[in-house]
């Protein structure tokens, strides 16, 4: 996988929950995987298609979600389902929002479509051309999983850019 | 979060009423709590483009907090409508995704500024200071450089 794909999720992810969650992170190994995504706790699904395809998924544990929604509101909350969903919902949307942005601005068309809970404890087997880069961030409150699966599409890409002549 | 001077309406010097429009009931939380810091207070709230129209006519806001990625009306067309029905409208994108196109876009269609999540609090007032003072358009206030600083 081409890292000028990754590279703006992972600076993302690290800006938007230095921003979001005002306090330090520390990124952890990246790592190629070739199994399927085993999810570690509430974990959201956000897929992309056009010039490049592929999904993220952002994932950690209910008691991180809580905590982190503490550090978003500022305040103490009350541990329910629907708040971890939200909470990474919305750190999911923040983050994928963040990426897309830098990557439209590289001249990138594509189409995010809405989040979704990632369902399964594994993810759907697509491997025929793609792999998994997993990556986890370090932060004050746990541990913030993401896992990208991304590729070019280059007949999307053609459509698009005008072929160069000599 | 930092206390702020309170922001008030120029003409009778009460607190600025705000209508947040934003599909996460979270996000419209948080931008709630950073209006209560500058003393501000929330006129109404919306969780799409259809509804932020019909709860700004209802509300007559000074300021209109708008998400862009929505169900139903998105954030962009909202703003188009409000604004050909209320030219006075004073709107502020808040959105994660803050590429040129799209900022373009809502600026054209009559929205003020745009700010990026994750919000940044003291980003926003500064942003709403500059949309709420009659001076930007004498040009004698000088605007914030938020798409900039939001993305730093």
């Amino acid at each position: 996988m081409k890292m000028q794909l990754i590279q703006p999720f992972i600076s993302a992810a690290d800006s938007v929950l230095a921003t979001a969650l005002q306090g330090p992170t520390t990124i952890g190994d990246l790592t190629m995987e070739r199994d399927d995504y085993q999810r570690k706790g509430c974990a959201v699904r956000i897929a992309i298609h056009g010039e490049i395809e592929g999904r993220i998924i952002l994932d950690m544990t209910p008691d991180t979600a809580l905590r982190v929604a503490g550090a978003l509101t500022g305040e103490e909350v009350e541990e329910s389902e629907q708040l971890v969903a939200e909470t990474v919902f919305e750190l999911a949307n923040m983050i994928i929002g963040n990426a897309v942005t830098l990557l439209n601005d590289q001249g990138y068309q594509f189409k995010v479509l809405p989040p979704e809970k990632h369902p399964d404890e594994k993810s759907a087997a697509n491997k025929a051309e793609t792999e998994e880069t997993a990556i986890y961030f370090d932060t004050a409150c746990g541990r913030i999983f993401l896992d990208i699966s991304m590729r070019y599409n280059l007949r999307s890409r053609a459509e698009h850019v005008p072929a160069l002549s000599d | 979060m930092k206390p702020f001077t309170p922001l008030t309406r120029k003409q009778d010097s009460q607190p600025v009423r705000y209508l947040v429009v934003d599909d996460s009931v979270f996000a419209r939380k948080n931008l709630a709590k950073m209006i209560n810091a500058f003393g501000g207070e929330v006129a109404g709230e919306a969780g799409d483009g259809c509804t932020a129209i019909t709860e700004y006519a209802r509300t007559k806001p000074d300021i209109v907090l708008m998400d862009i990625t929505m169900p139903q009306m998105e954030g962009i067309e909202a703003v188009e409508r409000i604004v050909r029905q209320h030219p006075d409208a004073r709107i502020v994108m808040v959105s994660s995704v803050g590429y040129q196109d799209n900022i373009l876009a809502a600026l054209q269609k009559g929205a003020r500024h745009f700010v990026q999540k994750p919000v940044k609090p003291d980003v926003l007032y500064e942003i709403i200071r500059y949309v709420l003072s009659d001076e930007d358009a004498q040009g004698h206030s000088q605007a914030p450089a938020t798409v900039g600083e939001a993305r730093s």
